[in-house]
């Protein structure tokens, strides 16, 4: 197919190399590491008020990270040839460097600490479920039935610790994945030290509010009441997050137009040309003013609980749209300009293809099918008017 | 100092790496060549180029290239006036089929080939993430075909635009500087074809090679120095305006 | 005491378990000449180097081809290599009987470098084709290997 060129691109440049999966990559960590944050905010920080969150937080960081290595498995040219990364990994690539991060924060981390706190469960669940899902759980007793006050004291001490090393890890996790492109000398549009940085704090807009747009979403499901306490601390730390990743953004933006270096006129006609829907009106306008603005009020004016509720679920899912809308921004914005600063290509995306659309949607679709096998699986709550099928009373972290 | 069996079993591992590193240096198919005993680079004379697009099609055909990629190719500039940070540029089809007459419209006007660079500190070789594509003991930057796992991230990391991804082998890959060849004593395709000696090869390791007489008393450039890549493609008389 | 912990122990010997596995396979798997001279696959600087040719440059031309040589020798296409115009010819050097090379169209082939454009340099022979030749090819008037036309014989 013929792709629109305007002026000058280097022949190799005007077909896109990385596609709509390479965008919906980091913002699948991202919200890995934002659920993840909110989950420790809980258990490193004592913030008592986002207790009911803690186990959905943790199952929701679980769905995400299994989903992500998929956009990179369909992207890649030779998928089977990906375990070289493992076996042959170059230390000088933060590609390479960043297979062993997610490996560590999976197994090291999440699964781990998940385990931790669910072991009670799991040991009564093994011995109480009838049929094949029995042996589920049998396997991850890893044979061990010892539930003792003392075996359980060791664990939350471990867990503990597991979540304190976590706190750092999930930052390494979408802070590597930002400086994968904040290292890439030939492209002025990802260069940045910044880069990690930014990738971090919008990662942790967008996992908090995932995570309160499913607690809102799930407790509205088992038909109980919303603890408005948790909800006002959720909306409040998204607030502050949101300003702090927005003041971030708009540092580098402001530093860029005063400089105004070479690739500054390229890059600033292609955000009032072919950026300017997704990078002004979808990510600034209505991704991250108007959810902050919305949060802000609710900071500042009485509303009743049911208005703040409907409130937060708005700037809820603005900020989802928002975040989505920057990750777009800076891997598709990253490649739609010459990096002779001479010309412009266009993005075709496909729609049924390996890397197409409808690939995309079934990517995001995919976790939240996997977070409903793992919240019937290791139910994040207490008994009465769970969804069906969910097993006992947990010891920890529920509402 | 007597061998006993002792200080031969700790010799025999010793003598196995040396005599890897011995046999190291002569690919199979080129018996004579040793890879410590040069240094490519290439010679581009601006002035020369006529853009008659012989280069990028001897090397499309010399490498199967596949059609609508390229592994070197040709911009026309057009620079009007003082208008330096802005020139008009074009590579219809990379230059293959040469460019269509232009009348003269005043200003400069110019060709530039391009191809990989074979940069000595390659951006594309430090990211990356299994070793697929690597700078050679004799300075050429080549792609492992059976190694790439087409991540694309060295397309990425290029500052030239000089790589692409094979539709056919659905790995990364770029200009060779014909190691196929070089390592036999010939010169690459490109520079076999083009008929006024604007592109030739060169050896900076080998103090006869006139690429060392024709450095010190030239003008000569790398594109984009601020990169620091330590590129070894060097452009003759080339004007402030080519990107 | 152990009891307690004797889920962590468990978890233990499974993580040992999968880093044996890891090692086992590293070594089975990554290929033996990794690693030869850098980090990458020692063995693919041969199968690089291995390639067939396609162009077989104009020396081995030269060996057979020697009344073209003397011709060009005169001209000004002396410094021009016999496949620029002529195409790759690697398969010819090495069987010229079986494998003829093809009547070339002047008229597409010289265009290509003597048609005038601008961006050519100033001193390089180029012509408007149309208004030189009025649509002739180029071989009518020109000898390809000895372009100039001189008072005398051409051909």
């Amino acid at each position: 197919m013929q792709i629109p060129v305007e002026g000058f691109m280097y022949p190799n440049e005007v077909e896109l190399q990385w596609s709509i999966l390479i965008v919906l990559y980091p913002f699948i960590t991202g919200l890995v590491a934002g659920a993840f944050i909110l989950a420790s905010l809980e258990r490193v920080f004592r913030v008592q008020a986002v207790k009911p969150t803690y186990r959905l937080a943790l199952l929701t960081a679980l769905a995400f990270l299994l989903v992500a290595p998929l956009p990179l498995q369909l992207h890649l040219g030779h998928p089977e040839r990906s375990l070289e990364m493992y076996l042959t990994p170059h230390r000088s690539s933060a590609m390479a460097m960043f297979g062993f991060v997610y490996l560590w924060y999976l197994m090291g981390v999440l699964l781990l600490e998940i385990w931790l706190d669910y072991r009670r469960e799991i040991v009564e669940l093994s011995q109480t479920t009838s049929g094949g899902l029995r042996w589920v759980y049998r396997v991850l007793t890893l044979g061990s039935r010892n539930v003792s006050e003392r075996s359980l004291r060791i664990d939350e001490r471990l867990g503990y610790f597991i979540t304190l090393i976590g706190i750092p890890s999930a930052f390494l996790l979408h802070g590597y994945v930002g400086f994968i492109f904040g290292s890439i000398k030939a492209n002025p549009w990802w260069s940045s030290p910044l880069m990690p940085i930014v990738f971090v704090f919008s990662a942790m807009v967008s996992g908090i509010s995932a995570v309160m747009l499913l607690y809102m979403l799930s407790t509205r499901l088992r038909g109980q009441q919303i603890d408005m306490r948790c909800l006002d601390t959720i909306a409040r730390y998204l607030l502050y997050t949101f300003i702090i990743d927005f003041s971030l953004e708009m540092l580098d933006l402001l530093q860029r137009v005063y400089e105004a270096d070479e690739s500054f006129r390229s890059l600033d006609f292609m955000v009032h040309t072919r950026l300017w829907t997704s990078q002004v009106i979808i990510q600034i306008l209505l991704g991250t003013v108007t959810p902050i603005a919305l949060l802000g009020l609710t900071q500042v004016l009485k509303f009743r609980d049911i208005a703040r509720k409907r409130v937060y679920g708005l700037a809820g899912c603005l900020t989802m749209i928002g975040i989505f809308a920057m990750r777009w921004n800076v891997v598709i914005g990253g490649q739609l300009f010459s990096k002779s600063f001479l010309g412009y290509t266009t993005y075709k995306m496909a729609f049924a293809t390996r890397e197409g659309l409808l690939t995309a949607i079934a990517l995001m679709i995919l976790p939240f099918i996997i977070l409903w096998v793992l919240v019937k699986l290791l139910p994040p709550w207490a008994e009465s008017g769970s969804l069906p099928g969910s097993g006992v009373a947990p010891a920890h972290g529920t509402s | 100092m007597d061998i006993t069996r002792r200080r031969l079993l700790a010799l025999l591992p010793a003598a196995a790496v040396a005599w890897k590193y011995v046999l190291a240096g002569t690919p199979e198919a080129s018996p004579n060549y040793k890879l410590t005993e040069h240094w490519w680079g290439m010679l581009i004379d601006i002035p020369k180029c006529i853009g008659c697009g012989s280069c990028v099609r001897a090397c499309a055909e010399e490498n199967d290239v596949p059609e609508g990629y390229y592994r070197t190719w040709i911009e026309r500039y057009h620079v009007a006036d003082w208008k330096i940070e802005r020139p008009e540029v074009e590579s219809p089809d990379g230059g293959k089929q040469g460019f269509p007459p232009h009348a003269d419209d005043g200003g400069k006007n110019f060709f530039v080939p391009k191809l990989c660079n074979q940069c000595a500190e390659s951006p594309c070789t430090q990211v990356c993430p299994v070793g697929a594509t690597f700078v050679t003991p004799d300075g050429v930057v080549l792609v492992d075909k059976s190694y790439c796992l087409g991540c694309r991230y060295c397309i990425q990391a290029c500052p030239y635009g000089c790589r692409f991804l094979n539709p056919k082998t659905n790995t990364a890959e770029k200009c060779s500087l014909c190691y196929h060849r070089i390592t036999k004593g010939l010169t690459t395709a490109c520079c076999e074809v083009c008929p006024t000696g604007a592109r030739q090869l060169a050896d900076l390791k080998n103090p006869k090679d006139p690429i060392h007489e024709f450095l010190k008393t030239h003008t000569v450039q790398v594109l984009k120095p601020h990169m620091a890549t330590g590129a070894k493609v060097f452009y003759n008389g080339m004007d402030g305006s080519v990107r | 005491m152990f009891k307690d912990i004797e889920h962590l122990i468990r978890l233990a010997a499974v993580i040992a378990v999968a880093l044996v596995a890891f090692v086992i396979l590293r070594a089975a798997v990554v290929p033996h000449s990794f690693g030869q001279y850098g980090h990458y696959r020692g063995a693919a600087i041969g199968e690089t180097a291995s390639r067939p040719i396609a162009f077989a440059g104009h020396d081995a031309c030269e060996g057979c081809h020697t009344d073209v040589v003397d011709q060009k020798k005169l001209g000004k296409h002396v410094v021009v290599a016999c496949e620029a115009c002529h195409g790759a010819l690697a398969k010819h050097a090495d069987d010229p009987g079986s494998v003829q090379p093809t009547k070339l169209d002047t008229a597409i082939v010289c265009a290509r470098c003597h048609e005038a454009n601008s961006a050519k340099p100033q001193g390089f022979p180029q012509v408007a084709t149309a208004d030189h030749s009025g649509g002739l090819a180029c071989d009518t008037c020109h000898q390809p290997h000895r372009p100039k036309i001189e008072a005398e014989g051409k051909k």
